[in-house]
């Protein structure tokens, strides 16, 4: 169970170059790079949908932080992702409320309808999953995000349902 | 003066500077209190006190949890009971939560009667671990030449941290993961070997457990001793024999040095050696190199070499100055291609047929042996390195009763050594020694008094200015690399005015170094040490590196001039640029 915690961070050569401009263009935007190793790396996600190691050692670099000390926050936090995700990421909340509400049941049926880990992409490239810590919406207990959509008391029979509004929107999509 | 504060201690009053932490007063009262995670250096500066083992917790009146003593401050009126059973009862439950997950092989540890945890569950009487779990399951981390982690015995304690982050600035090490999982890794899980890991070992000298160790060399050793087909030799570094009694509970600083070469003789060593032989010919270069830069104009300051540790890092932080380091090999280098070429010939022994043995109180000098550019014949200059501790662990395995030893020389050729060279094991000691040499050289008059005082002590940065006929040499001097890293700033930014600058990676020089006997937090030790070092050099005829005359006969019979074409090809090395990561 440990043994993936100590993986060598995912690496990623080829990203283009214009999102490490964006990035960059941001960091030097901020006022003082003191504290702000969360908001950057917040933005790093937003950018590149993930935080494989090149990444992380560009923010390290132009925030003149240790690259330990960057990757030492990232691995703290479940929010961040250092593996590359799908379109959408569903995230199933396990925090007291949700998981007394039977939330391990509602991410169990997750995983089996897309044939997922946490750390996947489905086959259709659509989506990834992982289980979240509180995201502050107890009465709505057990709590599902899909991007920045959230869905209240989700049952695990509601989860063909949730996912095939997204399988359809790319249908569509593909048709246009 | 800050405010001071009255509280109440085990039902004794006491008074206190504001900013006292109830571990700190207690100690003034003869209380001690048991500590794991804390770390105290105060002649360094050097503080770690993230109470996260909660070892020394203590009740305070009106506080319903109980509170680490080592991080809590001393208040006004404060009640304090240090000794009571629900104290000692909290203390107690946090030592068996860290042993409930704590890898139980003590019997084959690195660590084995070294280790702070070990030593408190005895001294806490704990006689079952009364809870049982999950184990963590990380593999070791074996990449490096110096250092071995293994994150299954970490207890976050964090001093390594301290060590390499706050003390050594490197940050190589940081707090991976949360909850159960976490452990102290580095930046994206890269081996060691990865990283820009200075190798110092600082992290080693702090951490409580075997969770960073030092690789181990023993067997090697062993294993060339009985192969018939080699000429051993052994050298030992001048801070070895400050140190090395103190594994077999002598007095810190206690000299040895006749004790030690009696010892490696008894082992069967063909040649026992001294790499303070090799530190005066380190001097005849360096002093020649500095001479020349200060003659030719430039490039200064010059900095010293011998720390590979200090390489190291400044290949990695500072590849825009590698032009400044002196070309000079390290003392342990500059003996391994000594022995290989000048004695093998002399004995007429092949440099394929010789192995080199260095014993240090270092574990970057494991690393800096392998570097593919220190060859001058065979496979390379020095072929296995023992830290100072391995060194007593061959001792104690071969059965000998050290402190009863009796006290011998060091062979010829390569043994003989003065008072400058024994002086490198403390900080300011190879400035010291190169001045010794320098200023006979350049003004061409004996010095009265060898002893430059102001180049002495444990400050992190120390200056001086010492006059030389018409010149005025301005020597800068940092033990730690953090101290470093200002020097360095500063000439970055043509701030300097200094000829010529030491650094040591540790704090208060090699005496300190990662592979010196534990001091388990007590600074007193590294002090010690260095007052055995400037007895050592006090009471040796020679004191100049330059009046040494097996390096005389060296120069005579083999290298011809100093910094001249041979010793440049055998005493004399490059730097290459490191990513830093």
């Amino acid at each position: 169970m440990s043994a993936a915690k100590q993986e060598r961070t995912t690496s990623a050569t080829n990203l283009p170059q214009e999102k490490y401009d964006e990035l960059g263009a941001y960091i030097q935007s901020l006022e003082t790079k003191e504290g702000a190793l969360i908001h950057v790396l917040h933005r790093a996600q937003t950018v590149f949908t993930y935080l494989p190691l090149e990444v992380q050692l560009f923010i390290a670099r132009q925030m003149d932080l240790p690259a330990a000390e960057v990757f030492g926050v990232v691995s703290f936090y479940s929010y961040f992702t250092t593996k590359p995700v799908g379109k959408h990421t569903v995230s199933v909340c396990m925090g007291t409320a949700c998981f007394v509400r039977g939330s391990e049941e509602v991410y169990k049926a997750f995983k089996e309808e897309l044939g997922i880990q946490p750390g996947e992409i489905s086959p259709d490239g659509l989506f990834s999953i992982k289980d979240v810590r509180c995201i502050g919406a107890c009465g709505l207990a057990p709590v599902v995000t899909v991007g920045e959509k959230v869905y209240g008391h989700v049952k695990p029979e509601d989860v063909k349902t949730i996912l095939d509004e997204y399988r359809a929107d790319h249908v569509l999509e593909n048709l246009n | 003066m800050s405010e001071m504060v009255k509280a109440t201690i085990n039902g004794k009053s006491i008074e206190v500077p504001q900013g006292t932490t109830i571990l700190d007063a207690a100690k003034t009262m003869s209380i001690d209190i048991p500590t794991l995670c804390h770390l105290n250096l105060h002649d360094f500066g050097i503080v770690n006190k993230v109470a996260s083992c909660r070892v020394c917790v203590v009740e305070v009146e009106n506080r319903p949890a109980l509170m680490p003593s080592c991080a809590t401050e001393i208040t006004e009126g404060m009640n304090v009971k240090t000794h009571t059973a629900r104290a000692v009862q909290g203390r107690r439950t946090a030592l068996e939560l860290l042993l409930s997950d704590h890898p139980q092989d003590c019997l084959s540890c690195a660590k084995n009667q070294n280790c702070d945890l070990q030593s408190l569950a005895g001294e806490m009487g704990i006689l079952d671990i009364r809870y049982e779990g999950e184990s963590l399951e990380y593999e070791k981390d074996i990449s490096s030449a110096s250092l071995v982690r293994d994150p299954n015995k970490c207890i976050m304690c964090r001093r390594c941290e301290t060590m390499c982050n706050e003390v050594q600035t490197c940050g190589i090490l940081s707090g991976v993961n949360r909850g159960f999982d976490s452990f102290v890794g580095t930046a994206f899980n890269l081996p060691l070997n990865e990283t820009s890991c200075t190798y110092c070992g600082q992290c080693l000298a702090v951490c409580p457990t075997a969770a960073i160790s030092e690789k181990n060399n023993i067997s090697e050793v062993w294993n060339s001793l009985l192969d018939p087909t080699k000429h051993v030799v052994v050298q030992v570094a001048p801070a070895i024999r400050v140190a090395i009694g103190e594994e077999f509970g002598m007095e810190p600083g206690t000299l040895v040095t006749g004790q030690l070469a009696a010892g490696l003789r008894t082992m069967g060593f063909d040649g026992v050696f001294d790499t303070d032989f090799a530190a005066d010919l380190t001097i005849m270069e360096e002093a020649s190199e500095l001479v020349h830069r200060i003659q030719s104009g430039g490039p200064l300051p010059m900095l010293t070499s011998c720390c590979p540790a200090w390489v190291r890092f400044i290949e990695a932080n500072y590849p825009d100055l590698l032009d400044i380091p002196s070309t000079c090999r390290s003392p342990q280098i500059m003996f391994g291609a000594i022995a290989k070429t000048y004695y093998a010939k002399k004995k007429n022994i092949k440099p394929e047929n010789m192995t080199v043995i260095s014993v240090m109180p270092c574990v970057a000098k494991k690393t800096e042996a392998e570097r593919p550019e220190l060859v001058s014949a065979g496979e390379s200059d020095v072929d296995f390195v023992l830290t100072t501790r391995e060194l007593a662990q061959m001792f104690k395995i071969a059965g000998i009763n050290f402190t009863e030893l009796p006290e011998e020389d060091f062979d010829d050729v390569l043994g003989a050594s003065t008072g400058a060279a024994v002086i490198f094991g403390a900080t300011g000691g190879v400035i010291e020694a190169a001045t010794r040499t320098a200023y006979e050289w350049i003004t061409g008059e004996e010095l009265e008094k060898v002893d430059f005082q102001q180049l002495r002590g444990m400050e992190g940065i120390r200056s001086a200015s010492v006059d030389i006929g018409d010149l005025t040499l301005n020597i800068g001097i940092a033990h730690g690399l953090g101290n470093a890293r200002k020097l360095l700033d500063d000439i970055r930014a043509g701030k300097s005015n200094f000829h010529a600058i030491e650094i040591m990676a540790c704090p208060g020089g090699c005496i300190g170094g990662g592979g010196q006997p534990y001091h388990h937090g007590d600074s007193e030790i590294i002090k010690k040490r260095a007052e055995a070092i400037y007895r050592e050099d006090a009471g040796k005829k020679i004191r100049s590196s330059h009046k040494n005359p097996q390096i005389v006969a060296l120069y005579d019979e083999y290298l011809g001039k100093p910094y001249g074409e041979k010793a440049h090809k055998l005493l004399h090395t490059t730097y290459k640029k490191r990513d830093k990561i």
